[in-house]
This record gives C-alpha cells, structure tokens and sequence, in this order.
C-alpha cells in the first residue's frame, strides 16, 4: 500500500473533489457560452409543441415511407461496410499509423463529413453513406481492437506462426463473436440517429422532413416524422434478425436514391485545390502562415471557446441528469415505478440530440442554452440507462440487511455506481465535444456554426481548416479522459 | 426465540435445505459447523428473515460499500437510529458525536487509524474488521455471522470473536475452526449436505469429533 495523501482520504472523497472540478469548471463555462433568452414568453410555443406531440399528422403517407426507407438504408448500408472495415483495420490495430488513421477519422462528426461530400457528390447516396461510413470506420476499428484484445490468447498461441489474418479468422474472431455482434448492434442504433440527422443538412432522411415541418411551424406533422422515428428505434429489435441481413441490405441498396458517377477529376481538384487557400497552391508560405493565423483568430479561437464551454457544461449537466434519472429505472431502487422510469430513458436516449436540440430552440431560441440542454438531457439518459442495468444486477448479490429508501440510494446504490457512472461520463466526453461541435448548424456559435458559414460562402478551404481544428480538439480531449480515467483507477466502462 | 420446523429451501431447482427443526433461545450462543456447501449460510438467511429488525449481520463478503470511508460504513449500521436529513448530512460532513462513537469501536478492532481511508484500499482481514464494527454499530441483542474472522490470524480471529460475542446476548455463527466454535459458544450444531446432523452443548462434544464433520466423515 502506498503512503501519503492518497491513504488518508477514502476513494469516495478523492472522486468527489474530481467532480467537484469539473463541477467549477462547468459553471465558469456558463459564463463563457453564449447564452440568451431571446423568447420572453417560451410556454406559448410549447403548448403549441405539445399540442402537436399529441397530434401527430401526415398527409403523404408514401412521402413519409420514403424517408424511413433511406434512413434505415444508409444506416444499414454504412454499419455493414464500417463494421467489415473496421474489422480488418483492428488486425493492424498495434501499428501506429492506423491507430492514428483511426483517431483522425473518427474525430470528425458525420455531418461535418456530410458537409464535406456534399461539395463533390451533392445530396446523393454517395454522400450519406459516406459520411456515416468513415467516422464508424473508425470507431469499429478501436472498439474493436479492444474487444479483440481483451480474449485470451490462449487459442492463438496453439496456432504456432500462422499467418496474422488466419490467427484471426481462426482464434480471437471467433471467440469476441457474440460481443463484437452485440456491439454491431448497438451501432446500428446510433447509425440510424445519425441517417436521421444527416437530414438537417439536406439528404432525403427522416431529418430533412422534421426541419422542413418545424420550420414552417406544422407541429402535427413534425411529430409524425418524430414517432415514427421513435418506433423505428424502439423496433429494431424485433425486425432486425441475423437470417434477414442479406435480405434487408439488397432491400436497402434498391432503396437507395440515386448515385451520381464518380467524377475522378472533378474529386482530385476538391482534395488537391479546393481545401487549400490559395497562397498555398502558390507555394508563398508566408502569405500561407499569415492566412492560417487570420482564420485562426477570426473564427478557430471564438469558436473553440464556444465548443468547449458547452462540452464542459453539458457534460455536467449529463452526468447530473444520469444521477437523477437512473434509480428511477432501477426495480431494487424504486420497485414499482420501474416501467415508468425505463420508458422515458428509451424516448430520452432514442431522440437524437440534434432534434432535441432543434426543439429546444423554437422554445429559447437560438443560443448556446438549446445545445447545453438537448446533450445534457439525451446524454444523460444513455448514461442513467446503462447505470440503471447496472444497478440491477448488483441487486442480486446486495446484502439482505441494506438500508431502504432513500438512504439505500445516497448510502450504498449510489457510492456503488459512482465509479462506473464516471468512467462513463468521461467515455462520454469526446462525444459530447464532437456533438457541441456539430451543434453549430442550427446557428449556435460552436465550430459547426463556422463550418457552415465557410461551406456557404464557398470558402472550402476555410472550412477544411476549422473542421480540422475540431478534430484535433476531439483528440486532445479523447486523450485527457483516458489519462483521466486512469489517473482515477477507473475500469473502461462497457457499452 | 428462533424457531425452524421441518424447513427446507430451493435455490432454484437445488434443495439447499432439508427438513430444518431448530430452536434458539434468547442468551445461546450458537455456532454452525459443516463442510463448505453444507448449508450454513442458507440457515443463517432463513433464521434472519424470523426477526431482521433485532439482529446484526455479518455476511461472508462482508459486502462493503468500497468507496466510502470506514467511518461511513460502520456509521451505516446506525442509519435506523436517524432520520433521512440526519443521515445525508452525516454523509457530506460526520457529526461529531458520532464519529467518537465510531472511533471507539474501530479502535477496538485495530483500525481507529484507518477510519478515514475506504475498504477498497483495504486488506481481507482489515475489511472484515470494518464489517464486524458495523454489526458492532447496529447495538442489537443478537449478532448473525457468517464465518466473521476466517481472514485473520488465529490469534486475532480468537480476540475479536470474544469482543463481539460479548457485545451480544444471542448470537448464530457460521464458523470454520474447531478450536473457535469449543472455545466461544454455548452450543454447536453441525450441518451436512442441508441436514442437521449434530446439535451439542459444547461441553459434550471433542475436538476430533468436530474435525470429524469438517472433512466431510461422521
């Protein structure tokens, strides 16, 4: 055992100042973000929302059908092609190059490359399959490294020198299946979230007609879009059946809209010109140092502070939120309840933050409290759910002699979750930051917000640099968490 | 003041439990001896589900809350002496006449220094210790164990057997030394594959036929 101050305190106390730093920091960041009110009187708005979750209403029924098909189409379509890639990839996972290829591809928010591929490709089938293809590559390529990483090597090891794709194919492939599936699975889901999304920047998914019918205020009709989305996900388990994937991928490619030829010069001139500013192309450095630092401070520094001040905030108010949710959904902490508490994690966590986030906004308009407040609220429902599980089975081993009531949850529920809960919430971190980034296509002042301003005004170079920017901030803080979360002697969560 | 008549008990399709017909009175101190698996800690459950409010437990894991300090977890076994408020503000800041109270029985069991560290840092038998002193804390007549001292040294597992049994009126203990169950109780009963096979006054029973049962042979 290790002397000084470390022995002195209990765990519960060295976790609890380390909240209490993030808690100070989120609170420093309130000031920071650009928040406003900018509808004195949001309760008019809501009941006309709420009027309308109720009404749900859909005049093209066929329309509609459509949009279902295409999300579920490129969900469908880039999970499989992801999922195979990042498999092959995590073979190699030991090679630095493409762990760091990995890192870089999936620091880069899908619709950021949505945003990127629609400059070449348009609204086609290209762009959304790609744009959900290449993030996922790479993070099937690291979660599963790590799942393949974690099987005994045992098997392997009676192989002798087969060659690396044979000691696979034949040894840990095999052995992760059921995991590696599980997690297949659970992307899907995320997948779809992100098809649907795609839709706010204009591909034909269930998202373009939710923000076409906010937009024009039709309450009815958004809510249509928003159930049958909600079902969908709520669904998948039912129809998504091993035997039936060939089937629904031929399905999906039929479904699929159109898919403009690849243009090889057209595509070369993007990545070899477009993205550069044009003292580069030159080859006058100077005028290239001095462009980059102008952009730099006119829209990377503001929008970095905006980025993380509502990461930093919306990060606590996530884990605030989990703490809050999850015994309610818990059967050992609250019984009877349970159903109830379980039904709202599924809308809450089903609900893509963007939709949460674009609703929030018709109520406080556009600032950065809609962005804060739809992370905070579906982020903390995935994490109260996974918490709530979690609670559940620890229920089957607790002592007969627990405390009841409230004081089961603050004495031993609660100081037992509470490493899980922030390993978590610190697994959570870089999403939340790649999402507040994002957020900026509504009009928040995150680094989305630059990116499509620059995509606007045609200024692709400007753009690549922020959507660059961004990553390398996604990666800074996906290595603070780790360090974090070892410095903490927390256990990687599962999902 | 427990009272078993031909009980028995499922662990979903295994019977753990034969035809149990027991009487305890209130001032016996009982102890359980049998191989592992015999069934002592299913007889410990159902006797503590005749009258939980009474007793002080002390389950085999010694089932902790690893990350809170030894203060709070021996404190917990005082939570029905207090109401909610009480409780979460002890949690934030310890009332200070409580954490003499503490401190006096963690001292008793070796660990007054330990008192702010958590069990997670802790070894086997110190967590044990921690456990005892929250059966300690509960101040009820009658003390459940479930083999309380198998961690510690035979020296030390004697001493604070002897503490604890003397803070309790009645108690029932699941224990694995022989030299403990003669030395410490009143009475012995003996369990083999579910059954009582055995039930003596510790003035009637030797060693060896104790060790006897242990190694699973009459």
């Amino acid at each position: 055992m290790s002397a000084g101050v470390f022995n002195e305190a209990s765990t519960a106390s060295r976790l609890a100042r380390l909240s209490g730093g993030f808690i100070v920091v989120a609170i420093l960041s309130l000031f920071i973000a650009d928040i406003h009110f900018y509808r004195p009187d949001p309760w008019q708005e809501l009941g006309r929302i709420g009027l309308g979750l109720i009404t749900p209403y859909w005049p093209d029924i066929p329309e509609l059908a459509l949009a279902l098909g295409h999300t579920v189409a490129f969900a469908l379509l880039a999970v499989a092609g992801s999922a195979f890639l990042g498999l092959l990839l995590a073979m190699w996972f030991h090679r630095r190059i493409v762990r760091v290829f990995s890192a870089s591809i999936r620091s880069v928010h899908e619709v950021f490359w949505g945003l990127l591929f629609m400059q070449v490709w348009g609204l086609s089938a290209t762009t959304g399959l790609l744009a959900i293809l290449i993030p996922f590559t790479g993070i099937f390529t690291k979660v599963f490294a790590d799942i393949l990483h974690q099987q005994s090597p045992q098997t392997v090891q009676t192989f002798g020198d087969a060659p690396r794709i044979s000691r696979y194919v034949y040894g840990l492939i095999p052995k992760a299946w059921p995991e590696l599936i599980s997690y297949v699975r659970y992307r899907f889901e995320c997948a779809l979230r992100s098809s649907a999304i795609l839709g706010f920047i204009g591909l034909p998914t269930l998202g373009f007609h939710l923000e076409t019918a906010f937009k024009q205020g039709q309450y009815s009709e958004a809510a249509a879009v928003l159930w049958v989305f909600l079902l969908l996900i709520a669904s998948v388990r039912l129809w998504l059946r091993p035997k039936l994937i060939p089937v629904f991928i031929l399905a999906a490619i039929w479904v699929l809209p159109e898919m403009p030829p690849v243009n090889a010069s057209f595509f070369w001139q993007f990545i070899s010109q477009d993205l550069w500013p044009k003292a580069l192309q030159r080859g006058d450095l100077i005028a290239t140092g001095e462009w980059y630092g102008k952009v730099f401070m006119s829209d990377v520094w503001p929008a970095l502070w905006q980025t993380l001040a509502v990461t930093q905030a919306a990060l606590v108010l996530s884990g605030l939120l989990a703490l809050m949710y999850y015994p309610f959904a818990s059967r050992w902490l609250v019984g009877g309840f349970r159903p109830l508490g379980r039904f709202k994690l599924l809308v809450l966590r089903s609900v893509p933050e963007l939709m949460l986030a674009y609703v929030f906004m018709l109520i406080f308009g556009p600032s950065a409290l809609p962005a804060i407040l739809a992370l905070g609220i579906h982020n903390g429902g995935l994490i109260a759910f996974l918490l709530a599980n979690n609670s559940e089975d620890a229920a089957k081993v607790q002592r007969p002699d627990s405390p009841t009531g409230a004081m089961r949850f603050f004495y031993q529920d609660l100081p037992q979750r509470y490493p899980a809960f922030l390993a978590l919430l610190f697994y959570r971190w870089e999403v939340i930051m790649r999402e507040s980034a994002m957020m900026g296509v509504l009009g928040i002042a995150t680094l989305g917000f630059y990116v499509d301003s620059a995509f606007e005004e045609i200024r692709f170079d400007k753009a690549f640099f922020l959507i660059v920017m961004a990553a390398l901030l996604n990666i800074i803080i996906d290595s603070l968490s780790r360090r974090l979360r070892r410095m903490a002697g927390l256990r990687t969560p599962k999902m | 003041m427990f009272e078993l008549s031909h009980a028995s008990l499922d662990h979903g399709r295994q019977r753990v439990l034969h035809d149990i017909s027991v009487n305890i009175a209130a001032g016996e101190k009982v102890a359980l001896i049998g191989p592992s698996g015999a069934g002592k800690s299913s007889l410990l459950s159902l006797l503590w589900e005749q009258n939980p409010e009474q007793i002080a437990l002390c389950p085999q894991d010694s089932a902790l809350v690893d990350i809170l300090s030894v203060y709070q977890n021996i404190y917990m076994g005082g939570l029905s002496r207090h109401g909610n408020v009480y409780n979460l503000l002890n949690l934030i800041r310890p009332w200070a006449d409580r954490r003499r109270e503490v401190s006096i029985i963690a001292e008793a069991l070796g660990i007054g220094e330990k008192i702010k560290t958590s069990p997670d840092k802790l070894s086997g038998g110190q967590r044990q210790r921690v456990a005892l002193g929250r059966a300690l804390y509960r101040k009820q007549p009658v003390f459940f164990g479930d083999e309380p001292v198998s961690s510690l040294d035979p020296a030390q597992g004697d001493e604070l057997l002897g503490l604890v049994l003397g803070e309790h009126e009645t108690a029932v203990v699941a224990i694995h030394s022989p030299e403990l169950a003669l030395k410490h109780f009143t009475r012995i009963i003996a369990l083999q594959h579910g059954r009582i096979v055995g039930d003596w006054a510790s003035g009637s029973v030797t060693l060896e036929q104790i060790s006897a049962i242990y190694s699973g042979g009459q």
